[in-house]
C-alpha cells in the first residue's frame, strides 16, 4: 500500500514538473507568435551568440570579431559595447547601404557580430535585415547577439562592458 | 505523511521554476528619485512644463512608432488615460527616433489621447537612460519616480499602481 502511494506521489511530482517546464518554455515561445517553421535567429539556434560569450571574445587577447551596431542612434549614444561601430537602423534602407558599404572590404569569412537591443528581440525590427543583407552578401562567419529583452536589460545591467558616445 | 512531504516539495519546485523564469517579465524596479523637471514641446506646439504637473499622478512612456510592442501598448496606455483622467492622471508619450510624418500618421490613426512629445537623447539622460524600449515610468503626485516598467509593461499591476497612487 505504501509502494502505491510512492509510485502516485512520484507521478504526481513528474506531472508537476512538466507543467512547469511547459510554463516556462514552450508556452512563452507560442505567446510570441513564433513558430520554428516561419521565424528566423531564434533564441537557442546556431546563428546566434550570448552575451557572455560575446564578452570572453571581446575581452580575450585573440582576434576580435567586428561588432556592428544596427539600432537607433539614440540607444548608441546612451550605451553600446565598446568598440562597437555604428551603422544605423536596419530597417532603414540608407542604414543598409551603410552596411553593405562597411563590409564590402572584409574577406567573406571574416567574423562579425550584429547587434541591436532596441527592443524586445521576437519584435526588433532591426536585427533580421541586417543579418539577411550579410547572408546575402556571402558572409560566412556572422553571429547576432542574442538579447532578449534590451540592451540594457542584457548587456549593460548584467555588468559587461560599454562605452558612450556618438 | 511522506506523500504529503514530497507533494509539498514537488508544488514548491513547479512554483520555483515559473517564477524563477517570470520574475523578470513582472520587474517594476521601485525607485523614489525625484522626476526631472522638462521644458518639452508636443506634436501641436503646446508647451509641456513636466513641473506643472504636480499633485497628479504621471506616467511617461519612452517608445517609438516603429517599435511594434510599443505601439501594441498605445491603446492601453489611451483607455488608461480615459478611465483615469478626472481622478489626476496624465500620460505622456516620448517618442524616441520617430520620423516626424510616421508619428503624426501614428498619432492621428491611434486617436491619441494624450500629450506626445519627441523625445532625444538629452530627456532619456535625465530619465536615467532608456536602453530600450518600451520603457515607461509612473510618478506620484509628490512628483516621485515610484515605479520602472523596462519592456512591456505588466497593465494589470500597472493599473493597480495607478489606483494607489491616485488614491
Amino acid at each position: 500500500m505504501e509502494r502505491t502511494n510512492d509510485r502516485q506521489s512520484m507521478s504526481l511530482v513528474w506531472m508537476l514538473i512538466a507543467a512547469a517546464v511547459f510554463a516556462t518554455v514552450v508556452a512563452p515561445a507560442r505567446s510570441a507568435g513564433q513558430s520554428p517553421a516561419t521565424s528566423e535567429l531564434l533564441p537557442g539556434s546556431a546563428e546566434l551568440i550570448q552575451p557572455r560569450e560575446l564578452s570572453k571574445a571581446l575581452q580575450s587577447g585573440s582576434v576580435k570579431p567586428t561588432v556592428l551596431y544596427v539600432g537607433p542612434r539614440f540607444l548608441y549614444a546612451q550605451a553600446h559595447i565598446r568598440g562597437a561601430e555604428f551603422i544605423g537602423p536596419a530597417s532603414d534602407p540608407h542604414s543598409l547601404d551603410n552596411l553593405r558599404k562597411r563590409v564590402t572590404a572584409l574577406p567573406r569569412n571574416s567574423s562579425i557580430v550584429l547587434y541591436c537591443g532596441c527592443c524586445p528581440w521576437e519584435h526588433c525590427p532591426n536585427i533580421r535585415p541586417a543579418y539577411k543583407e550579410l547572408q546575402k552578401a556571402g558572409f560566412t562567419a556572422v553571429k547576432v547577439l542574442y538579447l532578449a529583452n534590451s540592451f540594457g536589460t542584457d548587456w549593460v545591467e548584467k555588468g559587461y562592458p560599454f562605452e558612450k558616445g556618438q | 505523511m511522506r506523500r504529503v512531504a514530497v507533494v509539498i516539495a514537488a508544488v514548491g519546485l513547479a512554483v520555483a521554476i515559473y517564477y524563477g523564469t517570470h520574475a523578470r517579465h513582472r520587474d517594476t524596479r521601485s525607485s523614489t528619485s525625484q522626476a526631472p523637471a522638462l521644458a518639452l514641446v508636443d506634436l501641436g506646439g503646446n508647451k509641456i512644463d513636466t513641473s506643472s504637473y504636480a499633485g497628479k499622478v504621471v506616467l511617461i512612456n519612452f517608445w517609438a512608432a516603429w517599435c511594434t510592442p510599443c505601439a501594441e501598448e498605445i491603446p492601453q496606455f489611451i483607455a488608461l488615460q480615459d478611465k483615469y483622467r478626472a481622478q489626476g492622471l496624465q500620460v505622456i508619450g516620448i517618442s524616441m527616433e520617430d520620423r516626424n510624418s510616421a508619428l503624426r500618421d501614428f498619432y492621428r490613426k491611434y486617436k491619441m489621447n494624450y500629450p506626445v512629445v519627441a523625445g532625444n537623447e538629452k530627456i532619456a539622460e535625465a530619465y536615467g537612460g532608456i536602453l530600450g524600449l518600451p520603457t515607461s515610468f509612473l510618478i506620484g503626485r509628490d512628483g516621485r519616480i515610484r515605479a520602472k516598467y523596462p519592456g512591456l509593461a505588466d497593465f494589470a499591476k500597472l493599473e493597480q499602481e495607478i489606483i494607489a497612487l491616485l488614491r
